[in-house]
């Protein structure tokens, strides 16, 4: 407990965009077969530094087999609302699920460079006291620490709908399921909300029979993955209202609120529409009756090519989906990057009217078939996948890895794990930045970033930025 | 007599004071609604739920004062009752979790409730029983009911004149943080009163208990 708010708890999403640029970064490192530990690589993003972009300090787990995905932080600006009762944590802790092992790691990053563990609750604990497994969102918000699950229990994870559930913010203990009624809600992955309007917002991957050994294609094809987006009465915990997106719109999964909580709207990306191949963003907000409503505002074509240099999965169609897999929004809710990890894009949208975006800028970078290199001449494998953008909106970062299975069917063998970083200038051209690289040790492969004192996907403010 | 009044308009200003009481709820209604009308309404329901929860722990006790032999026991056991709040708060400085299930537009049973959970109420009790002490009344030519009439009225008035003070306070930091100071002004001014709040209540409580015994 702090005699004062943490320094890094911002009372709105614009004054947290006055705040210092950010000088480390947090990324997950994943062994792709589980031969070795996961790990937290704390990487040097200060430009001033001698350092810059190298590791300096890595963080191994003492298990094999986690398959580190998404993480966050225990605490964040939305403990400046009176009504938490929260106002005196810290931003200390990092809440780092394993996707595939279901344990839960709470690391101490007070001291970043002497970053360790401070807690690790087994997947036994989560399942007797939730009966959830494979955690994978976490946001910090009135009740505690909402962690969502993309499983049930028994050992595939089917038995009974994933759903999210509560950690105490201070004692890490688990304290139970949040859902009272989940209506229609059968998948999980993704969630936000908006906080002093008192709704949530959750998104669909599919169950872990789906996704854990790899994309099951006649699933696809079937469109059995989630399409459909749920809202919440945050505070009652219940699903007032589902959206159906349609069902060839598979897989539904960032969900990104406005930061400014008067505004009521947001994004949602979808993977792949199984009509088309496009890659699609909804835009969903609130009407004035307090129901929901979505729309398709983007859409992102597929790009033909030869079976020949296509993965087995995707020969028979002679395109390349964009495969939408990361979605970010700017803490101005300006501009919406979108990660195209099949075609290796990196797009950014102006989405000043939520309702019509324009695309104002793209970065090509690595892609099934373009294996466009980096502007410093290197290999970037795989495809721009987790995104992250600075506070103030000048710098956006990202790695190349989806998840373990489904990198081995879009982009069989091994390619190597990446960070990069892309500049965004004041009147929005957005460029690709040479001098920023990351090594990371062999055998890895990176998946999300995260930012020392907040970031544009871990955040949520409880006043309006006017 | 004049004391007591005071810490009774002191208390509202410290409550008014702090945060946590929920005077930056009247800046983020009047930022949200786009009208400054919308602070003072805001203000006024966390006035209301304020009242309320002084009220209910005011109230018993304004109906147990007339129970005028065990004057003293009453003030003990109020002292030790507000004391050992205290002492809890100061050793769990927890939150009460059900507090967080408020919805954001429930302001006044936000205000009642995190009023009532955190003792604001009965802070004010050792005070309110010194304003009720037997000399300041003319008690030997009074009926029972009338008394305990006259008692209840203390209570209003301690209750109103107490939320009135934190009422102004909050007003008027939510005013000049929305007209004049921003939003940044909030996590400035925030102090963890946590432990301060308690040791409060310990030394409320002692006071009431020390002047009780000394009346025995």
């Amino acid at each position: 407990m702090n005699l004062r708010p943490d320094p890094t708890f911002y009372a709105t999403a614009e004054l947290a965009m006055k705040a210092p640029a950010e000088k480390l970064a947090f990324t997950l490192m994943l062994s792709p077969d589980g031969t070795k530990p996961d790990g937290l690589a704390v990487v040097d993003v200060n430009p001033k530094s001698k350092t810059y972009g190298d590791i300096l300090h890595s963080l191994f787990m003492p298990n094999l087999g986690d398959e580190f995905h998404h993480f966050g932080w225990n605490a964040c600006s939305s403990s400046l609302s009176p009504l938490t009762g929260h106002a005196f944590l810290e931003r200390r802790y990092l809440i780092i699920p394993g996707i595939r092992s279901s344990r839960i790691y709470v690391i101490d990053v007070k001291e970043p460079l002497k970053a360790k563990i401070h807690r690790i609750i087994e997947a036994d604990e989560i399942m007797e006291k939730t009966g959830y497994s494979r955690p994978h969102t976490i946001h910090c918000g009135p009740e505690g620490i909402y962690v969502s699950t993309l499983g049930g229990g028994g050992a595939d994870g089917t038995d009974g709908p994933p759903g999210i559930f509560i950690m105490d913010c201070e004692t890490f203990d688990i304290l139970g399921r949040y859902e009272m009624d989940r209506g229609a809600q059968e998948k999980g992955y993704d969630f936000w909300w908006n906080l002093p309007r008192d709704y949530m917002v959750s998104s669909e991957w599919g169950l872990p029979p789906q996704y854990e050994n790899g994309i099951v294609a006649e699933d696809l094809l079937s469109n059995k993955y989630g399409h459909s987006i749920h809202f919440w009465d945050l505070r009652a915990r219940k699903n007032v209202q589902t959206i159906d997106l349609g069902a060839n719109h598979q897989m539904a999964l960032e969900i990104r609120p406005a930061h400014d909580p008067a505004k009521e709207y947001g994004f949602c990306g979808v993977v792949v529409d199984t009509s088309n191949l496009e890659g699609a963003i909804f835009t969903w907000w609130r009407k004035e009756d307090g129901t929901f409503e979505a729309k398709k505002t983007i859409t992102i074509p597929p790009v033909a090519a030869d079976p020949d240099d296509l993965p087995e999965l995707l020969k028979g169609f002679s395109a390349v989906p964009p495969l939408v897999t990361d979605i970010d929004l700017s803490l101005d809710d300006k501009y919406l990057y979108v990660a195209c990890w099949g075609t290796g894009e990196m797009h950014q949208y102006d989405v000043s009217d939520p309702m019509n975006p324009v695309l104002n800028g793209k970065i090509e970078i690595g892609g099934i078939v373009t294996k466009t290199k980096h502007a410093n001449g290197k290999e970037f494998g795989y495809g721009p996948q987790m995104l992250e953008i600075s506070r103030d909106g000048k710098r956006v970062y990202w790695t190349n890895s989806l998840y373990s299975t489904w990198d081995d069917q879009f982009y069989p063998g091994e390619r190597g794990a990446a960070m990069v970083m892309a500049d965004v200038a004041d009147n929005g051209d957005f460029t690709l930045n040479k001098d920023f690289w990351v090594n990371f040790p062999k055998g890895y492969r990176s998946h999300q970033i995260r930012l020392e004192g907040g970031d544009c996907s871990t955040d949520s403010f409880c006043f309006p930025s006017v | 007599m004049a004391a007591l009044w005071g810490a009774v308009i002191f208390s509202g200003i410290y409550h008014g004071f702090n945060p946590a009481m929920g005077w930056p709820l009247a800046v983020s209604a009047a930022l949200f609604e786009r009208k400054k009308s919308a602070l003072f309404k805001a203000t006024i329901a966390l006035g209301i739920g304020h009242l309320l929860s002084m009220l209910i722990i005011l109230l018993p006790f304004s109906i147990l004062t007339s129970f005028i032999i065990w004057e003293s026991e009453i003030r003990i056991a109020a002292g030790l009752l507000v004391m050992s709040l205290g002492v809890y708060l100061l050793i769990n400085n927890r939150h009460p979790k059900f507090l967080a299930r408020i919805p954001p537009s429930k302001l006044a049973l936000w205000s009642f409730l995190a009023a009532l959970a955190h003792g604001a109420g009965l802070m004010l009790v050792p005070i309110f029983l010194g304003l009720c002490a037997p000399e300041d009344f003319d008690t030997g030519h009074q009926a029972a009911q009338t008394l305990m009439g006259s008692k209840i009225e203390t209570a209003l008035v301690v209750a109103l004149i107490h939320t009135l003070a934190m009422s102004f306070i909050g007003a008027f930091l939510a005013t000049i943080v929305y007209f004049w100071l921003g939003l940044k002004f909030i996590s400035k001014t925030w102090f963890n009163l946590d432990a301060v709040w308690a040791i409060s209540l310990i030394l409320v409580g002692a006071i009431g208990l020390f002047t009780a015994i000394n009346h025995a």
